[in-house]
Protein backbone atom coordinates (compact mmCIF):
# COMPACT_ATOMS: atom_id res chain seq x y z
CA UNK A 1 0.00 0.00 0.00
CA UNK A 2 1.30 3.39 -0.97
CA UNK A 3 -0.91 5.33 1.43
CA UNK A 4 -0.23 4.25 5.00
CA UNK A 5 -2.25 6.74 7.03
CA UNK A 6 -5.05 9.27 6.59
CA UNK A 7 -6.11 11.70 9.27
CA UNK A 8 -9.05 14.05 8.99
CA UNK A 9 -9.58 16.87 11.40
CA UNK A 10 -13.08 18.08 10.65
CA UNK A 11 -12.80 20.95 13.08
CA UNK A 12 -9.51 22.26 11.68
CA UNK A 13 -10.59 21.32 8.12
CA UNK A 14 -7.30 19.55 7.61
CA UNK A 15 -6.56 16.36 5.73
CA UNK A 16 -3.21 14.71 6.47
CA UNK A 17 -2.23 11.85 4.19
CA UNK A 18 0.91 9.73 4.60
CA UNK A 19 2.45 7.55 1.90
CA UNK A 20 5.59 5.44 1.70
CA UNK A 21 7.60 5.18 -1.52
CA UNK A 22 10.36 2.73 -2.40
CA UNK A 23 12.91 5.42 -3.19
CA UNK A 24 15.31 7.69 -1.30
CA UNK A 25 14.12 11.19 -0.35
CA UNK A 26 16.28 12.82 -3.06
CA UNK A 27 14.41 10.84 -5.70
CA UNK A 28 10.94 11.36 -4.21
CA UNK A 29 11.70 15.07 -4.05
CA UNK A 30 12.02 15.18 -7.86
CA UNK A 31 8.24 14.69 -8.23
CA UNK A 32 7.95 18.21 -6.77
CA UNK A 33 11.16 19.80 -8.04
CA UNK A 34 10.96 18.66 -11.67
CA UNK A 35 8.02 20.34 -13.45
CA UNK A 36 7.84 17.59 -16.09
CA UNK A 37 7.48 15.00 -13.35
CA UNK A 38 5.08 17.15 -11.34
CA UNK A 39 2.67 17.42 -14.25
CA UNK A 40 2.51 13.63 -14.52
CA UNK A 41 0.76 13.25 -11.16
CA UNK A 42 -0.82 16.53 -9.99
CA UNK A 43 -3.88 16.30 -12.21
CA UNK A 44 -6.05 13.19 -12.51
CA UNK A 45 -5.73 11.25 -15.81
CA UNK A 46 -8.91 12.95 -17.05
CA UNK A 47 -7.52 16.45 -16.27
CA UNK A 48 -3.77 16.37 -16.93
CA UNK A 49 -1.73 19.26 -15.56
CA UNK A 50 0.62 21.46 -17.57
CA UNK A 51 3.18 23.38 -15.51
CA UNK A 52 4.07 26.71 -17.13
CA UNK A 53 6.22 28.32 -14.42
CA UNK A 54 8.19 26.57 -11.74
CA UNK A 55 10.21 28.55 -9.22
CA UNK A 56 10.55 26.39 -6.13
CA UNK A 57 12.02 29.02 -3.80
CA UNK A 58 10.45 30.91 -0.90
CA UNK A 59 8.21 33.54 -2.51
CA UNK A 60 8.49 31.75 -5.85
CA UNK A 61 5.49 30.75 -7.92
CA UNK A 62 4.54 27.51 -9.65
CA UNK A 63 1.86 28.01 -12.30
CA UNK A 64 -0.17 25.26 -13.88
CA UNK A 65 -3.39 24.56 -15.67
CA UNK A 66 -5.42 21.40 -15.92
CA UNK A 67 -7.23 20.52 -19.14
CA UNK A 68 -10.63 18.83 -19.08
CA UNK A 69 -11.70 16.25 -21.70
CA UNK A 70 -13.77 19.06 -23.26
CA UNK A 71 -10.67 21.22 -23.55
CA UNK A 72 -11.56 23.62 -20.71
CA UNK A 73 -8.54 24.91 -18.85
CA UNK A 74 -8.47 25.35 -15.07
CA UNK A 75 -5.63 27.57 -13.94
CA UNK A 76 -3.98 27.52 -10.57
CA UNK A 77 -0.77 28.52 -8.93
CA UNK A 78 1.26 27.82 -5.84
CA UNK A 79 2.98 30.50 -3.82
CA UNK A 80 5.95 28.85 -2.17
CA UNK A 81 6.31 29.60 1.54
CA UNK A 82 9.21 27.40 2.63
CA UNK A 83 11.55 24.97 0.86
CA UNK A 84 14.12 22.70 2.44
CA UNK A 85 15.11 20.15 -0.23
CA UNK A 86 14.64 17.23 -0.05
CA UNK A 87 12.71 17.21 3.20
CA UNK A 88 10.19 20.00 3.37
CA UNK A 89 7.96 22.14 1.20
CA UNK A 90 5.01 24.35 2.07
CA UNK A 91 2.90 26.43 -0.27
CA UNK A 92 -0.49 27.98 -0.83
CA UNK A 93 -2.50 26.61 -3.73
CA UNK A 94 -4.79 29.19 -5.31
CA UNK A 95 -6.96 29.68 -8.36
CA UNK A 96 -6.09 31.91 -11.28
CA UNK A 97 -7.99 33.40 -14.20
CA UNK A 98 -7.34 32.34 -17.79
CA UNK A 99 -4.42 34.77 -18.01
CA UNK A 100 -2.87 33.09 -14.97
CA UNK A 101 -3.51 36.05 -12.66
CA UNK A 102 -4.70 35.47 -9.10
CA UNK A 103 -8.47 35.11 -8.96
CA UNK A 104 -9.76 37.44 -6.23
CA UNK A 105 -11.94 36.06 -3.43
CA UNK A 106 -11.11 32.50 -4.31
CA UNK A 107 -10.20 30.01 -1.61
CA UNK A 108 -6.59 29.22 -0.93
CA UNK A 109 -5.54 25.80 0.33
CA UNK A 110 -2.38 25.50 2.39
CA UNK A 111 -0.22 22.44 1.77
CA UNK A 112 2.61 21.22 3.94
CA UNK A 113 4.84 18.46 2.57
CA UNK A 114 7.33 16.51 4.69
CA UNK A 115 9.69 13.78 3.42
CA UNK A 116 11.41 11.47 5.86
CA UNK A 117 13.78 8.62 4.99
CA UNK A 118 12.90 5.42 6.81
CA UNK A 119 16.49 4.09 6.70
CA UNK A 120 15.66 1.08 4.51
CA UNK A 121 15.75 2.88 1.17
CA UNK A 122 12.13 3.96 1.50
CA UNK A 123 10.78 7.45 2.11
CA UNK A 124 7.67 8.53 3.95
CA UNK A 125 5.86 11.54 2.53
CA UNK A 126 3.29 13.42 4.60
CA UNK A 127 1.02 15.97 2.93
CA UNK A 128 -1.20 18.10 5.17
CA UNK A 129 -3.82 20.16 3.34
CA UNK A 130 -5.74 22.81 5.23
CA UNK A 131 -8.80 24.69 4.05
CA UNK A 132 -9.02 28.23 5.42
CA UNK A 133 -12.72 27.79 6.26
CA UNK A 134 -15.71 25.63 5.57
CA UNK A 135 -16.82 28.40 3.22
CA UNK A 136 -13.62 27.91 1.28
CA UNK A 137 -14.40 24.22 0.98
CA UNK A 138 -17.82 25.19 -0.26
CA UNK A 139 -16.26 27.48 -2.86
CA UNK A 140 -13.97 24.70 -4.00
CA UNK A 141 -17.04 22.57 -4.55
CA UNK A 142 -18.69 25.34 -6.55
CA UNK A 143 -15.59 25.65 -8.67
CA UNK A 144 -16.04 22.06 -9.68
CA UNK A 145 -12.44 21.67 -8.64
CA UNK A 146 -13.16 18.65 -6.53
CA UNK A 147 -14.92 16.66 -9.17
CA UNK A 148 -17.39 14.21 -7.78
CA UNK A 149 -18.17 16.07 -4.60
CA UNK A 150 -21.40 17.56 -5.84
CA UNK A 151 -22.46 14.11 -6.96
CA UNK A 152 -21.63 12.83 -3.50
CA UNK A 153 -23.69 15.60 -1.87
CA UNK A 154 -26.64 14.86 -4.11
CA UNK A 155 -26.54 11.26 -2.94
CA UNK A 156 -26.30 12.25 0.72
CA UNK A 157 -29.06 14.84 0.79
CA UNK A 158 -31.93 12.32 0.55
CA UNK A 159 -30.43 10.56 3.57
CA UNK A 160 -30.41 13.81 5.50
CA UNK A 161 -34.00 14.47 4.52
CA UNK A 162 -35.01 11.18 6.14
CA UNK A 163 -33.59 12.23 9.50
CA UNK B 1 -18.52 27.50 -14.44
CA UNK B 2 -19.79 29.03 -11.23
CA UNK B 3 -23.50 29.60 -11.50
CA UNK B 4 -25.98 31.03 -9.05
CA UNK B 5 -26.12 27.52 -7.77
CA UNK B 6 -28.02 27.99 -4.51
CA UNK B 7 -31.21 28.83 -6.35
CA UNK B 8 -30.73 26.02 -8.84
CA UNK B 9 -30.18 22.90 -6.85
CA UNK B 10 -31.82 22.20 -3.48
CA UNK B 11 -29.04 19.73 -2.66
CA UNK B 12 -26.44 22.44 -3.10
CA UNK B 13 -28.51 24.97 -1.21
CA UNK B 14 -28.53 22.49 1.62
CA UNK B 15 -24.77 22.05 1.61
CA UNK B 16 -24.36 25.83 1.50
CA UNK B 17 -26.28 26.13 4.76
CA UNK B 18 -24.38 23.24 6.26
CA UNK B 19 -20.94 24.64 5.51
CA UNK B 20 -21.91 28.17 6.44
CA UNK B 21 -23.19 26.88 9.76
CA UNK B 22 -19.88 25.16 10.47
CA UNK B 23 -17.70 28.08 9.39
CA UNK B 24 -17.89 29.64 12.87
CA UNK B 25 -15.74 28.44 15.78
CA UNK B 26 -18.46 28.89 18.42
CA UNK B 27 -20.96 26.95 16.33
CA UNK B 28 -18.45 24.15 15.79
CA UNK B 29 -17.92 24.02 19.54
CA UNK B 30 -21.67 23.83 20.12
CA UNK B 31 -21.84 20.93 17.67
CA UNK B 32 -18.95 19.11 19.35
CA UNK B 33 -20.61 19.59 22.70
CA UNK B 34 -24.11 18.57 21.70
CA UNK B 35 -22.92 15.48 19.81
CA UNK B 36 -22.22 13.94 23.21
CA UNK B 37 -25.62 14.71 24.64
CA UNK B 38 -28.48 17.17 24.93
CA UNK B 39 -27.80 20.59 26.35
CA UNK B 40 -30.14 23.46 27.07
CA UNK B 41 -29.51 26.78 25.34
CA UNK B 42 -28.92 28.42 28.72
CA UNK B 43 -26.30 25.85 29.73
CA UNK B 44 -24.60 26.35 26.36
CA UNK B 45 -24.72 30.11 26.86
CA UNK B 46 -22.71 29.76 30.08
CA UNK B 47 -19.84 28.22 28.06
CA UNK B 48 -19.18 31.27 25.90
CA UNK B 49 -18.30 34.86 26.67
CA UNK B 50 -21.35 36.18 24.86
CA UNK B 51 -24.99 36.92 25.54
CA UNK B 52 -27.74 34.31 25.75
CA UNK B 53 -29.30 35.92 22.66
CA UNK B 54 -26.06 35.57 20.70
CA UNK B 55 -25.77 31.87 21.57
CA UNK B 56 -29.45 31.41 20.74
CA UNK B 57 -28.72 32.88 17.29
CA UNK B 58 -25.86 30.44 16.76
CA UNK B 59 -28.15 27.56 17.72
CA UNK B 60 -30.77 28.88 15.27
CA UNK B 61 -28.22 28.88 12.40
CA UNK B 62 -27.26 25.30 13.25
CA UNK B 63 -30.93 24.33 13.46
CA UNK B 64 -31.76 25.83 10.05
CA UNK B 65 -28.84 23.89 8.55
CA UNK B 66 -30.23 20.70 10.04
CA UNK B 67 -27.15 20.13 12.17
CA UNK B 68 -28.92 20.29 15.53
CA UNK B 69 -32.43 19.50 16.64
CA UNK B 70 -34.30 21.47 19.30
CA UNK B 71 -36.77 20.00 21.71
CA UNK B 72 -38.83 21.92 24.22
CA UNK B 73 -38.65 20.65 27.75
CA UNK B 74 -40.53 22.79 30.22
CA UNK B 75 -39.25 26.31 29.79
CA UNK B 76 -35.99 25.07 28.31
CA UNK B 77 -34.95 24.23 24.76
CA UNK B 78 -32.78 21.13 24.55
CA UNK B 79 -30.26 21.08 21.72
CA UNK B 80 -28.74 17.96 20.21
CA UNK B 81 -26.42 17.60 17.20
CA UNK B 82 -27.30 15.34 14.29
CA UNK B 83 -24.40 12.98 13.65
CA UNK B 84 -25.42 12.46 10.01
CA UNK B 85 -25.10 16.14 9.21
CA UNK B 86 -21.62 16.18 10.67
CA UNK B 87 -20.78 13.09 8.64
CA UNK B 88 -21.63 15.01 5.47
CA UNK B 89 -18.73 17.36 6.12
CA UNK B 90 -16.57 14.34 6.83
CA UNK B 91 -17.53 13.02 3.43
CA UNK B 92 -16.30 16.21 1.77
CA UNK B 93 -12.92 15.46 3.27
CA UNK B 94 -13.32 11.87 2.01
CA UNK B 95 -13.55 13.21 -1.52
CA UNK B 96 -10.43 15.27 -1.00
CA UNK B 97 -8.75 12.18 0.38
CA UNK B 98 -9.63 10.31 -2.82
CA UNK B 99 -7.92 13.03 -4.87
CA UNK B 100 -4.74 12.69 -2.80
CA UNK B 101 -4.82 8.89 -2.86
CA UNK B 102 -4.88 9.12 -6.66
CA UNK B 103 -1.92 11.49 -6.59
CA UNK B 104 0.06 9.24 -4.27
CA UNK B 105 -0.60 6.25 -6.55
CA UNK B 106 0.59 8.21 -9.59
CA UNK B 107 3.75 9.29 -7.76
CA UNK B 108 4.36 5.68 -6.82
CA UNK B 109 4.05 4.60 -10.47
CA UNK B 110 6.32 7.46 -11.54
CA UNK B 111 9.01 6.49 -9.04
CA UNK B 112 8.82 2.86 -10.16
CA UNK B 113 9.99 3.85 -13.65
CA UNK B 114 13.70 3.44 -14.40
CA UNK B 115 15.63 6.62 -13.65
CA UNK B 116 16.31 8.73 -16.72
CA UNK B 117 19.95 8.69 -17.72
CA UNK B 118 20.74 6.12 -15.09
CA UNK B 119 23.08 3.30 -15.93
CA UNK B 120 21.20 0.04 -16.45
Amino acid sequence: MTVTDVRKDIDALTLTITAVFAAPAERVWTVWSDPRRLERWWGPPTHPATVTDHDLRPGGVVRYFMTSPEGDKYHGFWTIATVDAPHHLSFEDAFADDAGNAAPNMPVTRAEVTLRELGDGRTEMIVASTFPSAEAMEQLIEMGMLAGIVLCITQITPLLAEA
Amino acid sequence: MVEAHAAVDPAEAHIDRLLHALSDATRRDIVRHTLRGEHSVSSLARRYPMSFAAVQKHVAVLHRAGIVSKQAKGREQLVRADIDAVRTVARLLDQYEAIWRGRMDRIDALLAEPEQGADP
